[in-house]
């Protein structure tokens, strides 16, 4: 029974450490990216961006990768950009990078797994988005 | 030894401070220049964290939970080096049904990866996140069933090529995380 509690009681400790350390700098990247995107919001973005060029599917990486928000809303500015448009690799690029890839989440995961696997989890996510992209576009362009 | 500890966890307390510290600054730097992009900012930070806190609080029970009773055999056995094909499927599917934000499981990873979880699993957990359950109505709905599923098959198997491709970089393994172990 004592050596239940005293389980317990460790489990809490490491939970409240996690917890002291984990917080602070979640709460400053939420309030980083609030301000970043009420500053340029990802629609102007792609309003400024040429979405229609070759580098369509890498710039719509790039702007799922800096926006933030629930994936609602990479939905709904994806079904914009299509209807504007906008190839499918490019709003394929923009939806799954969108969820994958954290440029302003960047310190916590930093800090939480490691500089090094943050960086390049990153990186290699963010070149698959926008293979994802290229390969969603082919399979549907072969389905018909 | 007991004062180095005594002085090392607030010092950690203080530092874990500053960064969000250094954003209020700039907030308030904002709202000099431009008041309504500071309100505005501050709006979406009022929603994006009602919208994380239940993401959260979950989060840290099930990272209770898992100091309590999971313990480095157990995670060996299942997310480990020799955890083979269940690890990986284990690790999608978990992606998978994860919700909430991403930033909201970085946590749990983090005390996952301390007991052993292995890197690449962690990658392709966090690739198949793209697929969203409760949202491929929505998806259906916008971009056609067609497009849903081939999304949906294209996730499942890049997440396995992301996190094979993080298994590839050299070291990332031993890398050194922060101060959350």
């Amino acid at each position: 029974m004592m050596e239940q509690d005293s389980k317990a009681s460790r489990a809490a400790k490491q939970t409240a450490a996690m917890v002291v350390g984990t917080v602070p700098i979640i709460i400053g990247v939420l309030a980083l990216t609030s301000l970043v995107t009420a500053a340029v919001p990802p629609q102007t973005i792609c309003d400024l961006l040429p979405m229609e060029s070759l580098l369509a599917p890498f710039l719509g990486g790039l702007v799922g990768s800096i926006a933030a928000g629930h994936p609602v809303v990479s939905y709904v500015l994806a079904g914009e950009l299509q209807a504007a448009g906008v190839g499918l690799a490019t709003t394929t690029a923009l939806i799954v990078s969108w969820v994958t890839v954290g440029i302003f989440h960047l310190p916590v995961e930093a800090a939480i797994l490691g500089a090094r696997f943050a960086i390049w989890r990153n990186v290699i996510c963010f070149v698959l988005a926008i293979a994802t992209g290229y390969a969603v576009a082919f399979l549907m362009l072969v389905g018909g | 030894m007991g004062a180095t500890r005594g002085t090392a966890v607030p010092r950690k307390i203080i530092g874990a401070w500053l960064f969000p510290a250094a954003v209020a600054a700039l907030y308030a730097a904002t709202a000099l220049f431009s008041p309504a992009i500071a309100a505005q900012a501050l709006k979406s930070f009022g929603a994006l964290l009602a919208n994380i806190t239940p993401a959260m609080v979950l989060v840290f029970c099930l990272i209770f939970l898992t100091n309590l009773f999971i313990d480095r055999r157990w995670l060996a056995r299942h997310l480990g080096k020799t955890s083979g094909v269940r690890g990986w499927v284990f690790a999608i599917v978990a992606g998978i049904l994860s919700a909430g934000p991403l930033y909201a499981w970085y946590p749990l990873l983090g005390d996952l990866k301390a007991k052993g979880m292995r890197g690449e699993l962690i990658a392709a957990f966090l690739y198949a996140r793209a697929l969203k359950l409760p949202l491929l109505p929505l998806m259906v709905q916008y971009f056609g069933m067609a497009f849903t599923v081939t999304l949906s098959l294209c996730i499942i198997v890049f997440s396995v090529i992301s996190g094979l491709l993080v298994k590839a970089i050299p070291g990332i393994e031993d890398a050194d995380a922060g101060g959350n172990r």
